[in-house]
């Protein structure tokens, strides 16, 4: 099963399926124009890998994380449908099929690109539907343009429920997934320890708006808000561990 | 007989002859770096700058079973990035003087942390040894170290310390002088990184070693600082070969390919995990109870009695400072009294005026530094050294952060209370240009022991204690708002705090006594010159009628805007010499000192807040000229001059309709 049918199919039931509700075989099949038995199959192992809930009366539908890569496939499709619209100037008919194409191949990183570039387009072109979110930690666009504008770097995956240190509570604990900041901070904060995948532990979190003290390989080291903000982990929940 | 070999022996070439030897000490902050430098040194040492720098060096001798080692104490850093000016000097004295040995000190209960600094020695090709120090902390933090394992692991040999105690001392400096009897090692460097990286450091390193571009970095560093992007090495490279910096930057562009990370991050997170694997495998934590220690750490950065210890030390180093500064500033002055009035003369021959000139500014000197100076570095440092200033920093980032700089910025702001000068000079500590500069701004407006005096001397004994008071309020408003407006004009972004918290510990007896000498050494080079010739030069203009008709081309705004009397003029250039100038002068020009016989309490009270702010006094601005140059010096004193005017002229208004 390539990557690319899993995605197609995650985009049809993402389409297809209106507030959360199962989606039929035979919706699914009239949508691909192929047989229902094909997509049973597909359909199971869409479930094996966590991605939906099926069962064969009442149909599939998108589990938590199924629901979030199909966003972004849709998010990804329907920027990409923007900029062959506004800057190729391709017709608005030609548009989705050639989008279909490109999106399984465009990184997240292109699409992040793209958005920007496109100015933050919020609808697509061709049937006005909505471009999803980005998952990106950004209260808004306009943070985004502010801060690639800065010129600032980044380390580290941006990953789904990424969590800015300075939402923790004294006590949390987390995995240092992604830092962003200018270079020198960048590299100050890797120099002193706070490398991609680095378990840390919040210490103190000072009150009005202060520093987050975090421990890391053995060391503490305070940050002040406006750095600890772009540092972001996955956190460990106490309670998931032994 | 005759002697079968010449007469330079191959072990006494190495040993430089005579024996003597360089110890270079290097390693993080706070890992116990200056005991370690004062057990080896005792009284020999000499701190200044380093050539150019504004970074501290420190140097000292050590006579060793008849050697004769130098010993030379870097500054404490965490990497050899360009992160900071310490950071590029430790790095250029290593790599460009070549020290005998340098010696690694660490932390042994921070070992992970530490030990990224040591991989960055070790990969420099130095010939190196570790002083494992603190291992009483360790101890207590319930960890163990298996020296062996770390020696094998890293190719280097190790010695356990207790500096504070002077425990491995002895040991080490045996250690130290085998490692320079052996030279530099040229055996291929135990430090490795992935194969992917390997390769390319390798082809890179291979490229300069052919090209023969005579750098004074070992080539395979050179090629790591290269794929790292760094500016200062590049800038080296690429003016003998810019071809290099293409290659450098293709195979930097591969790794984080490979990678999905920036390159430079790449090399930190290896070097982090061979840090972290090395630690682990010769490292032993044991559960332990938690200390004395870490639970004061939890009252002083508690959310509610934080603040409390944050004012209660900020409080008392002040306290403490004027109790103890003034009972001894009047010994002292009626001490010196004795042997000759101090007050400004103005009468009498020129001799006279200018003896008289010279002798007032070296007791205005005396009466400054060793009362209220002295005795606020020493609590200083002990506050530094313990670990609650750092504490108190924490506390007070927020703060701080509305004047653009951030809680490291505290601790140059409240030595600026004992004087200007050394505050100014330890804006060093803040990263940026920038962040200095507003600092030292902010500084400039501190209400130092001077200014205090003026203050005491002027408001309190004339006007009254709440007036007094109101004045040190009206400064800090004043601080606070000329910083916001700074932060506005002065170009640039505010880094925000990056900081260790260090564990608290017992002060360190010799480390206080450096620090204070230190600082009060910088002082005295600064202040008496410009005190005794300020005093003496402004004396005879005096005396020779000059101040007189400039008196009166600023009594425009001294009487007209400021509505202070006619001679204040006078006194404000006098006072440039030295704040409290304006004070002592006063009650020579009136002959009484009884000042309220000649001034309203609305005079005293603007006399005193122009008096604290018009100008930087003359060692304030040498200082500045000397940190950021004239430009900024004259800059911040036009601040000054212009604030000073204003806040004078309203407060003039305004206190005229209260009192």
């Amino acid at each position: 099963m390539s990557s690319k049918s899993v995605e197609d199919y995650l985009k049809a039931l993402y389409i297809l399926s209106r507030n959360g509700n199962s989606v039929t075989t035979s919706e699914i099949s009239d949508h691909f124009k192929i047989a229902p038995a094909s997509v049973t199959e597909m359909l199971q192992k869409l479930a094996k890998k966590g991605y939906a809930k099926y069962s064969p009366y009442r149909g599939a539908s998108l589990t938590a994380e199924g629901f979030q890569a199909a966003e972004r496939i849709a998010r990804k499709h329907r920027l990409l449908e923007r900029f062959l619209h506004d800057v190729l100037r391709i017709g608005k008919d030609r548009v989705h099929v050639q989008a279909c194409e490109m999106e399984h191949s465009l990184s997240d990183d292109a699409e992040e690109s793209l958005c920007r570039f496109l100015n933050h387009p919020d609808k697509c072109p061709d049937d006005s539907k909505i471009i999803p979110a980005c998952n990106l930690p950004f209260s808004s666009c306009e943070e985004c343009m502010e801060v690639h504008n800065k010129g600032l770097e980044e380390v580290g995956r941006r990953k789904q429920k990424l969590v800015s240190i300075v939402n923790l509570k004294e006590g949390d604990q987390g995995k240092v997934s992604f830092i962003r900041g200018e270079h020198k901070v960048l590299q100050r904060l890797l120099d002193m320890g706070l490398t991609p995948g680095t378990k840390i532990n919040v210490v103190r979190v000072a009150p009005l708006r202060g520093p987050v003290e975090v421990g890391v390989r053995g060391s503490r080291i305070a940050l002040g808000q406006d750095i600890a903000s772009n540092v972001f982990v996955d956190v460990l929940r106490k309670d998931l561990q032994r | 007989m005759t002697r079968h070999f010449p007469i330079h022996s191959t072990e006494k070439t190495l040993d430089n002859g005579s024996g003597n030897l360089t110890f270079a000490l290097a390693g993080n902050a706070n890992v116990g770096k200056s005991v370690v430098f004062n057990q080896l040194t005792g009284s020999s040492q000499i701190i200044g700058n380093w050539p150019g720098k504004t970074v501290e060096s420190a140097q000292g001798v050590l006579n060793f079973e008849g050697r004769k080692i130098a010993v030379v104490d870097l500054p404490g850093i965490y990497s050899f990035s360009t992160y900071s000016m310490e950071e590029i000097v430790s790095r250029e004295y290593i790599a460009l003087e070549n020290p005998d040995v340098v010696i690694n000190v660490l932390d042994a209960s921070v070992l992970e942390r530490n030990l990224f600094f040591t991989i960055q020695l070790i990969e420099m090709g130095v010939p190196l040894a570790l002083c494992l120090n603190q291992m009483d902390a360790a101890k207590k933090k319930g960890i163990t170290i298996d020296r062996k394992r770390l020696e094998q692991a890293l190719g280097v040999p190790v010695v356990p310390t207790v500096a504070i105690r002077g425990e491995g001392i002895y040991e080490l400096v045996k250690t130290a002088i085998k490692v320079a009897q052996k030279g530099r090692s040229i055996e291929r460097s135990s430090i490795k990184y992935g194969v992917e990286i390997e390769e390319r450091i390798e082809k890179l390193a291979q490229a300069i070693k052919s090209q023969n571009l005579t750098l004074r970095y070992p080539p395979r560093w050179v090629a790591i600082k290269l794929l790292e992007n760094d500016p200062e090495i590049k800038k080296v490279v690429s003016s003998k070969s810019p071809d290099m910096i293409h290659e450098a930057e293709l195979l930097a562009t591969e790794i984080s390919q490979i990678h999905k990370e920036p390159c430079f991050a790449v090399l930190a997170s290896e070097r982090y995990s061979l840090a972290s694997k090395i630690a682990n495998d010769a490292l032993r934590q044991s559960k332990v109870e938690i200390t004395f220690s870490e639970r004061l750490d939890l009252i002083t950065t508690h959310r509610m009695f934080g603040y409390i210890t944050s004012a209660g030390v900020i409080a008392g180093l002040l306290l403490w400072t004027f109790t103890v500064g003034g009972l001894l500033s009047t010994v002292l002055s009626d001490a010196l009294g004795f042997l000759q009035p101090v007050n400004p003369s103005f009468n009498g021959s020129v001799v006279g005026i200018l003896w008289n000139g010279v002798f007032s500014g070296l007791v205005a000197g005396i009466t400054l530094v060793i009362p209220y100076v002295v005795p606020f570095y020493v609590m200083l440092a002990v506050i530094e050294d313990s670990g609650i200033l750092t504490r108190v920093a924490f506390m007070m980032d927020s703060a701080m952060h509305k004047i653009g700089l951030h809680g490291k910025a505290l601790i140059p702001l409240i030595l600026g209370y004992g004087c200007n000068v050394p505050a100014i000079r330890g804006c060093r500590i803040m990263e940026t240009r920038r962040e200095r500069l507003l600092a030292a701004f902010a500084i400039t407006f501190v209400p130092c022991a001077a200014r205090t005096i003026l203050i005491l001397g002027l408001v309190a004994a004339f006007v009254g204690a709440g007036w007094a008071l109101a004045l040190y309020a009206i400064d800090l408003a004043i601080i606070l708002a000329l910083g916001r407006i700074a932060l506005k004009i002065v170009p640039g972004q505010s880094t925000g705090l990056i900081m260790e918290m260090h564990s608290l510990k017992t002060p360190s007896l010799s480390v206080v006594g450096k620090q204070t000498w230190a600082r009060t050494k910088s002082l005295i080079y600064i202040v008496f010159p410009a005190y005794i010739i300020g005093s003496a030069l402004v004396q005879v203009l005096y005396a020779i009628g000059v101040l007189r008709p400039l008196s009166d081309v600023l009594s425009p705004l001294t009487v007209g805007w400021l509505g202070l009397p006619a001679i204040a003029g006078i006194l404000l250039i006098l006072g440039v010499v030295r704040k409290e100038f304006i004070l002592l002068a006063s009650v020579a020009v009136f002959g009484s000192t009884n000042l309220a016989l000649f001034m309203t309490p609305v005079q005293l009270i603007t006399l005193a807040l122009v008096g604290i702010l018009y100008l930087p006094c003359l060692s304030t601005i040498a200082v500045l000229a000397r940190e950021f140059g004239w430009k900024a010096a004259a800059a911040i004193s036009i601040a000054n001059f212009v604030a000073a005017l204003i806040v004078g002229g309203v407060a003039f208004r305004l206190l005229s309709l209260v009192l």
